[in-house]
């Protein structure tokens, strides 16, 4: 735009640079992965049996279960962090001292290994309960379901907690101030004012965790919770067809990624407002946006 | 005008670990009264202010709004603390105003004004907000509603803080160093405001560094150094003919950093008279994007 400019200025033909090695990378990527595409459509892979299967009613259903148990696991998972993070934050060293705790063993513990606990605590308790309001046989209350919602959702909570934690921690001290002085309650300091700016930092990350708690969720076939990867073993088992099931599940899974990304995507908007905008002229920065005034201005005197 | 006390503060001391920045503040304001805080940095001017807002707790001595004992109350011969809601309670009555405005950028400029009545008193929100319309026409602001705080220049970002402020019907408002983080020419507007306020009758406690406010608008003068009011009284006393020599040394230093010829400066000439003027100049200005 700027050489043209200048050309134009000048009355000349502008000449622009030539990028060679950027052309014989960019002929060298396509040609590999011409290859990898080749390969893979004449492989041994039946593509019809995998169009065939991608609407499969087991497939389907396994799909479900597992959009439901992300769904559910998430949101155990932020809740349960969300408190864990307030408690890591208090004045009160209890309190303090639980929720460190609780990051270690939660984030320390394999997934794999938590489900497996879960799934098999009927060994350790035959019954559990609330004394005296409500009591159940371990085995019917730990339902496969239950086990991965727990072990996923929980060690879940475990990251949360530490993303909001950074989160609460980014946000301005003076924010807590200002809030406090205009007599608001601590509940609405909290809810109002620093947790929704904590959640612009929160966000991204927590989108990162959303995508692989999605993914963690196809161990929950080891409690035999009938996800998307159990339900597809299960067709294979019987059909042999195990690398287009498996292509199958893959394509499921990147599609459900991409909708959390388009998801993601709407939710940093909406707790990027009023920061956006901002970026020129924040805080003291005032300076840059007051000599932009003055640009500004100046250019319309010289073109008057 | 009333004599009516606003504010007593009795030897009040606070220290950070093995630093005393408080040492025995002793200070009586009473309603109507703007009292102008000045001195050199490090002094405890800001300090003071937070603990009157409660931001901070004193370490010695007390302090009373209303005759109300501020962060204690007395039940027989027992001192009790109070809680979280009764420290919210007492500081309903008392505005602050910030040096770095402390906006919630998260909140359009009348979500900004009207959160606190909204929250505190259970204000329906169309009578909160349009209270909170009338207090931006004050300050000037009346059309940036609608414009998050990251929109405005510094200047506008204060005087909407100081609607904030008054959303809450304060009685005493305290303004801690409001125009250090602006760009100089930004500085009148957001005076401006407070000279209106001040002439309304507002009790106004201000930190300030700017000698020529401080001699058109304050009833009195606090000089602070090392914890200690050094010096006090009337702007036209203190100012040309301060008896402390520290605070001589403090007001030689602060005119030649405003680059103005000593005390009577032609620092009110930069003012503009009325918030209007400031208002019209400003949205010709910002009109423009
Ligand atoms: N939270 C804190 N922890 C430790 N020291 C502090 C804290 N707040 C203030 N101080 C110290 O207390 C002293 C007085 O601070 P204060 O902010 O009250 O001064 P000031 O008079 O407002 O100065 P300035 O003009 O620079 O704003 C300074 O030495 C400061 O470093
Ligand atoms: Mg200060």
């Amino acid at each position: 735009m700027y050489g043209n400019d200048a050309a134009a200025a000048l009355g000349l033909r502008p000449v622009r640079r030539r990028h060679w090695g950027r052309w014989a990378s960019a002929v060298i990527i396509v040609l590999l992965l011409a290859a990898v595409v080749r390969a893979f459509a004449t492989g041994a892979i039946e593509w019809d049996v995998v169009g065939e299967y991608l609407t499969a009613d087991m497939i389907l259903e396994g799909l479900a279960n597992t959009a439901v148990i992300t769904a559910a696991a998430m949101l155990l998972g932020v809740l349960v962090g969300i408190l864990i993070a307030v408690l890591r934050l208090s004045a009160n060293p209890v309190a303090n001292a639980v929720a460190a705790g609780y990051v270690w063993f939660f984030r320390g513990v394999p997934v794999l290994l938590q489900l497996l606990i879960w799934y098999n605590l009927a060994l350790v308790f035959p019954s559990i309960g609330v004394p005296g309001l409500w009591e159940g046989s371990t085995v019917e209350v730990m339902t496969p379901f239950m086990a991965t919602l727990l072990g996923l959702g929980l060690h879940q909570s475990a990251y949360t907690a530490e993303i909001v934690r950074g989160g609460i921690l980014a946000v301005d001290r003076g924010q807590t101030e200002a809030a406090l002085s205009l007599a608001l309650p601590s509940g609405a300091v909290f809810g109002r004012i620093v947790l929704p700016q904590a959640m612009r930092v929160i966000i991204p990350p927590l989108g990162n965790e959303f995508i692989s708690t999605l993914k963690t969720s196809s161990l929950a076939a080891v409690v035999t919770y009938g996800e998307l990867l159990q339900s597809a073993q299960l067709v294979y088992y019987r059909n042999n067809r195990v690398i287009e099931l498996l292509i199958v599940v893959a394509v499921w899974y990147l599609a459900v990624v991409s909708v959390l990304a388009i998801g993601q995507y709407a939710v940093e908007r909406r707790y990027g407002r009023g920061f956006t905008p901002t970026r020129d002229a924040s805080g003291p920065g005032v300076r840059g946006r007051a000599r932009g005034g003055v640009r500004a201005r100046k250019t319309m005197g010289s073109e008057a | 005008m009333t004599t009516e006390t606003v504010l007593r503060a009795v030897g009040v001391t606070k220290r950070f670990g093995d630093l005393p920045v408080l040492r025995g503040i002793d200070l009586t304001v009473t309603a109507g009264e703007v009292v102008c805080l000045m001195g050199p940095s490090g002094s405890g001017k800001s300090t003071f202010l937070r603990c009157v807002n409660q931001l901070e707790r004193p370490d010695g001595g007390y302090l009373e709004v209303r005759s109300e004992l501020l962060g204690w109350k007395r039940r027989g011969d027992t001192l009790r603390e109070l809680s979280h809601r009764e420290i919210a309670r007492q500081r309903r009555g008392i505005g602050m105003v910030f040096q770095r405005f402390n906006l919630f950028p998260h909140l359009t400029v009348l979500q900004n004004v009207t959160e606190a009545p909204v929250r505190t008193r259970a204000l329906p929100r169309a009578e909160a907000e349009r209270t909170a319309r009338e207090l931006l026409e004050r300050v000037g602001l009346a059309e940036k509603g609608n414009a998050y705080p990251g929109q405005l220049s510094g200047g506008q970002q204060q005087r909407v803080a100081i609607a904030r402020s008054l959303a809450t019907r304060p009685f005493l408002m305290l303004f801690d160093e409001p125009t250090s983080a602006l760009d100089p020419e930004l500085v009148g507007e957001v005076l401006a405001v407070m000279r209106t306020l001040a002439e309304q009758g507002m009790t106004m406690i201000v930190v300030t560094h700017e000698a020529g406010f401080a001699r058109d608008v304050a009833d009195r003068i606090v000089f602070m150094d090392g914890g200690v009011i050094v010096e006090e009284g009337p702007p036209a006393r203190l100012l040309s003919a301060p008896s402390h020599p520290r605070t001589k040394d403090f007001l030689a230093r602060v005119t030649a950093a405003h680059g103005g010829p000593p005390v009577p400066s032609t620092e009110t000439a930069r003012t503009p008279d009325t918030v209007d003027t400031a208002d019209t100049a400003d949205t010709a200005e910002k009109g423009q994007r």
